[in-house]
């Protein structure tokens, strides 16, 4: 293989990452609109949003230090190296050598601290209030995300993540997963809305003071700060949608690097997170948020379902 | 080794001796630290040479008391302990001069220098000596120098009772280490080292067992696990920052030397997988409840005391999972079990240290320890408040730094379980691998709070506004030990070479070869397909990707500048009372997690006389349950004390009755002796 493929690869996964991530969010608030008989806004428009902010003069708060003005590029890096990691429409993809699964998480945990950092930094009431309540939602998430990564490594008896794609997207019988491997999915979607900040966890349209979390936190940022903590939130959207749907529903994702099957990875991939993200508006529209201290039942069954997991994988394989 | 130990015992000696023969503080100053910063430079070449030697370097001299030789050993094990100790007791020393103006008005800096070159002088001494009588001096004066530095400030409130309850517990465990060593003497017939390891003399069955808890609690008490943690929260934090960054950082690491070397070389790595069980269980629950309380505190030394027996969690959960992977035979991951928990360790020893060093620049700055009163100190310490960022970074696991790393191996050691025989281990690891991820998770929080009260926002109180930068001798001290943290995170290939030479001798495998891939650049404890990190790879695409965002932010917003303004308050004026409190930035983990913490609220109102509606006076008070105090040692104390109110009635004060007590002892002993 030539030495420029795997460079021209990561190219490309970290253009589809950046693009990817804004058409995410709008087909989430389009979904949304519909389904409130509105005719919302176009796929497009957070990107138009995105570009705007970046153009805008931002305003930072004089009681600020240097930690405010480095969180949204340590946040958006940390994003963005985590979603370098996985496989998104290769299953061999060239950097997974630097991280495997766990590494992934605590890579994502990077972005969360500094997050949380930024969202005290300003000094307002509402930041705190952001933060601490993120701290919560992080610490309950943790061990029911550990869990059933878990679950997921031991059936492809592999914590490297490709190697974890790889197999599963071999297998003959994709369709009929083993009952381990639906409640680790169970487990990790639920994981999925609380780390990314979706109803009935957090609502990521709201700015109500007594219901925001990922909010709270940003609401000193403006122009590219702004910008660069969207985009991240969006990637992080990204990245959590593409670990469910490549390591539980791997059709189509290439193998190899031939350029037909590249073709299709690409395709399967954008229409499979697509259509995930339909499923989140779905959900998004008929679910009220949860209270903050009913959230920790929600991660708590979540807990139980990877638990489950990790029970049948052992008891049903002997 | 002899020239070094000549020269590492000199710098020491003439550190701690020199000081006391002088009255000028500043000559004193120079002396003691002097001598702690060179005996700690020669106690790192010497770990270095113990690590390369490869042959244990042996130097004994005889004593005229029965049992006792003064003998010392220099293995692979010993070296990487001695090298922790000095790195961190180098850094430390550098620290202290300029520290000791803090209570320089409360305490001669004379004696205090020249008992901090004793204490890290004996702590060196501990992990050498080779002769069960010896180490059991060395280990007593280590915990009585210890305990002297913590009652340096006696006069504050609350420093004699923690001095008080850290002397009991330590000769608590001091009682069981002697048991331990009087167990192993009975079958090797000697206190030598050499004949406790003898293959000869193996000892019965049920004596292992037993031998294996009573070290368990005797070194566990120094070590801080839970439930013998209980003095720790209140010792570590009495003494000056630079002690209690030895104590934290180092001291009871020389429990987990002990516990290793007693597991792996006494008992040659023998033993049922229950033991490794055991030890993984306590390491669990310790690192849960260790970080769990941390978060409830609000004083930053007694936070980061609570964290240390969070991560002796962490370390014993990777010996665990070593011992149980050992007694199964599977060498090549007991090696990796114990070898993600020495790389905690020195790891810790280092982000541990490095954090009492900027509690105590805070300290120094603001002379208070209360977190509420802090807020804005990046601002007026840029230096220190980036040198804690680091040790938060480290100590909460984040990539790429060190505890990242090690807290990563150990999780695949769990994993690793998959490969037990039987059931429920395989799914206890799991399970004890979710533990570690809400620990890691909590950690993170916890810093995030103890960084973001401190640092950042706005003053909290006029101590934070007047805080200035502490002079430069502390910067280095703490620069030395961020730099460590930074390499120890960057370079796996460095140290996982270094690790092996320890645990290959323990496990009979060498895995240094297996454990990286890729000339070093990956960390695979399996094969690559299996798992892999590679920290200098994240760095870059940290930074990368940091780069990439500055500069699409550079292109598309060319030429507009950031506009300053005033944080907006709801249109009132922006004062630090706006500001989340570290009290209420935990309440609802608190609330969460009611039943670990049993939380209380003490509220007393006082109203106008006139109405019942206006307020005169209010006055809340928030406790939380410490679990332990309250339901096992409250009891036993009772009982103890009743059962000493019942013994009063032999001691009435005549001196008659007390030489007729003596005379029938004494013919008692002589019957049962006859």
């Amino acid at each position: 293989m030539h030495v420029m493929v795997p460079v021209v690869l990561i190219v490309v996964q970290l253009i589809m990452l950046l693009a990817l991530a804004p058409f995410i969010v709008g087909v989430i608030r389009k979904i949304k609109a519909r389904l409130q008989c509105r005719r919302g806004a176009g796929l497009f428009q957070p990107y138009a949003d995105l570009a705007k902010l970046f153009r805008k003069q931002p305003v930072r708060s004089s009681t600020t230090s240097w930690i405010f003005t480095a969180a949204p590029y340590i946040v958006f890096a940390s994003t963005v190296a985590a979603g370098l990691l996985m496989p998104v429409f290769l299953s061999h993809t060239p950097l997974n050598f630097a991280g495997n699964i766990i590494a992934l998480v605590y890579l994502l945990a990077l972005g969360t601290f500094f997050l949380i950092l930024a969202g005290l930094d300003a000094g307002s009431a509402f930041g705190g209030m952001g933060s601490s309540r993120e701290a919560v939602i992080a610490t309950l998430a943790e061990p029911a995300m550990m869990l059933s990564i878990l679950a997921i490594a031991l059936t492809a008896g592999s914590t490297n993540l490709s190697t974890i794609v790889h197999q599963s997207a071999l297998l003959e019988d994709v369709v009929l997963a083993p009952p381990a491997h639906l409640m680790a999915l169970a487990a990790m979607f639920i994981v999925t809305l609380a780390e990314t900040g979706r109803v009935p966890v957090d609502n990521p349209a709201t700015h109500l003071e007594l219901t925001m979390i990922h909010e709270a936190m940003l609401l000193e940022y403006s122009g590219r700060y702004l910008a660069l903590m969207e985009w991240a939130a969006g990637i992080k959207l990204l990245v959590f949608l593409t670990l469910i749907v490549n390591v539980f529903a791997p059709w189509g994702i290439a193998t190899s690097v031939a350029p037909v099957a590249l073709a299709t990875g690409v395709v399967a991939y954008v229409l499979k997170v697509a259509g995930l993200a339909v499923v989140i508006g779905v959900i998004e529209s008929m679910f009220a948020k949860l209270r903050l201290f009913r959230v920790p039942e929600l991660l708590g069954a979540a807990f139980i379902l990877a638990l489950l997991a990790l029970v049948f994988f052992y008891t049903l394989r002997g | 080794m002899t020239a070094l130990l000549t020269v590492l015992l000199a710098c020491y000696l003439l550190g701690g001796l020199l000081p006391l023969c002088t009255s000028r503080p500043q000559l004193q100053n120079t002396l003691a630290h002097g001598g702690a910063a060179a005996g700690g430079l020669t106690g790192i070449v010497l770990g270095l040479v113990g690590l390369f030697a490869a042959q244990p370097l042996t130097l004994s001299v005889p004593s005229n008391i029965p049992f006792l030789t003064f003998a010392l050993r220099l293995d692979p094990l010993a070296a990487f302990f001695v090298l922790t100790i000095s790195l961190a007791g180098l850094a430390a020393s550098i620290y202290a001069q300029g520290y000791v103006s803090e209570y320089a008005d409360r305490a001669s800096i004379g004696v205090v220098g020249s008992l901090l070159n004793g204490f890290v002088l004996s702590m060196t001494l501990v992990v050498l000596a080779d002769n069960g009588f010896f180490f059991l001096i060395l280990w007593e004066v280590m915990s009585l120098l210890s305990y002297v530095l913590v009652v340096t400030e006696h006069e504050r409130p609350g420093v004699r009772e923690a001095g008080l309850f850290y002397l009991i517990m330590t000769h608590v465990g001091t009682a069981f280490i002697i048991l331990t060593f009087v167990i192993f003497s009975q079958e090797a017939g000697s206190f030598s080292f050499d004949d406790f390891r003898h293959p000869d003399q193996r000892l019965p069955d049920g004596l292992r067992s037993i031998a294996f808890f009573t070290a368990l609690i005797g070194f566990g008490a120094k070590a801080g696990i839970v439930p013998l943690h209980v003095w720790l929260p209140y010792a570590h934090p009495a003494a000056p920052a630079h002690i209690s960054a030895l104590m934290s950082g180092v001291m009871i690491k020389t429990a987990v030397y002990a516990l290793i070397r007693v597991y792996f070389d006494f008992l040659e790595g023998v033993f049922p997988w229950w033991w490794g069980f055991t030890v993984l269980s306590i390491g669990a629950v310790s690192a849960l409840l260790g970080v769990m309380y941390a978060l409830m505190e609000h004083d930053l030394k007694s936070l980061l005391a609570f964290h240390s027996v969070e991560n002796i969690g962490i370390i014993l959960l990777g010996i665990g999972a070593g011992m149980i992977f050992h007694a199964y035979g599977l060498h090549e991951l007991a090696a990796l079990g114990l070898l993600a928990g020495l790389y905690h360790t020195i790891n810790h020893a280092m982000f541990k240290a490095l954090l009492f060093l900027g509690a105590g620049a805070v300290q120094f700055a603001t002379h208070t320890r209360d977190i509420e009163e802090y807020g804005g100190l990046l601002r007026r310490m840029p230096w220190t408040g980036l040198f804690f960022l680091v040790g938060a970074v480290s100590i909460a696991a984040l990539p790429p730094t060190n505890g990242f790393v090690s807290e990563w191996l150990v999780f695949q050691s769990l994993i690793l379980s998959v490969q037990l025989p039987t059931l429920l281990l395989k799914l206890m690891l799991p399970i004890a691998a979710a533990i570690l991820a809400l620990t890691g998770a909590l950690a993170l929080v916890c810093f995030a709070k103890a960084f973001g009260m401190a640092f950042l926002a706005q003053p909290r109180s006029g101590h934070a506004r007047q805080a200035v930068e502490v002079p430069v001798s502390m910067r280095v001290g703490m620069g030395i030990l961020a730099g460590s943290c930074v390499l120890l995170g960057l370079a796996p290939m460095l140290v996982v070479p270094l690790l092996d030479r320890v645990t290959g001798p323990l496990t009979g495998v060498a895995i240094s070869d297996k454990v990286l891939a890729l000339d070093g650049w990956v960390v695979a404890p399996v094969t690559v397909e299996f798992s892999s990190i590679s920290t200098p790879v994240l760095a870059a695409l940290l930074v990368g990707a940091g780069l990439l965002g500055l500069l699409i932010a550079r292109r598309l917003g060319k030429g507009v500048q950031a506009r300053y303004t005033r944080t907006w308050g709801c249109g009132l004026p922006l004062t630090p009372r706006m500001e989340y409190t570290a009290t209420g930035f935990v309440q609802p983990i608190k609330q969460v997690f009611e039943t670990v913490y049993q939380p209380t609220v003490k509220l007393e109102r006082e109203f106008l006389e006139q109405s019942k509606y206006f307020l005169r006076h209010q006055r809340v008070e928030f406790h939380t349950e410490p679990l332990f105090e309250t339901y096992l040692y409250r009891p036993v104390v009772r009982k103890l004390l009743a059962v000493a109110e019942r013994l009063r009635v032999i001691q009435v004060g005549s001196l008659h009755l007390y030489l007729t007590y003596i005379f029938v002892t004494l013919v008692l002993l002589l019957l049962w002796a006859g």
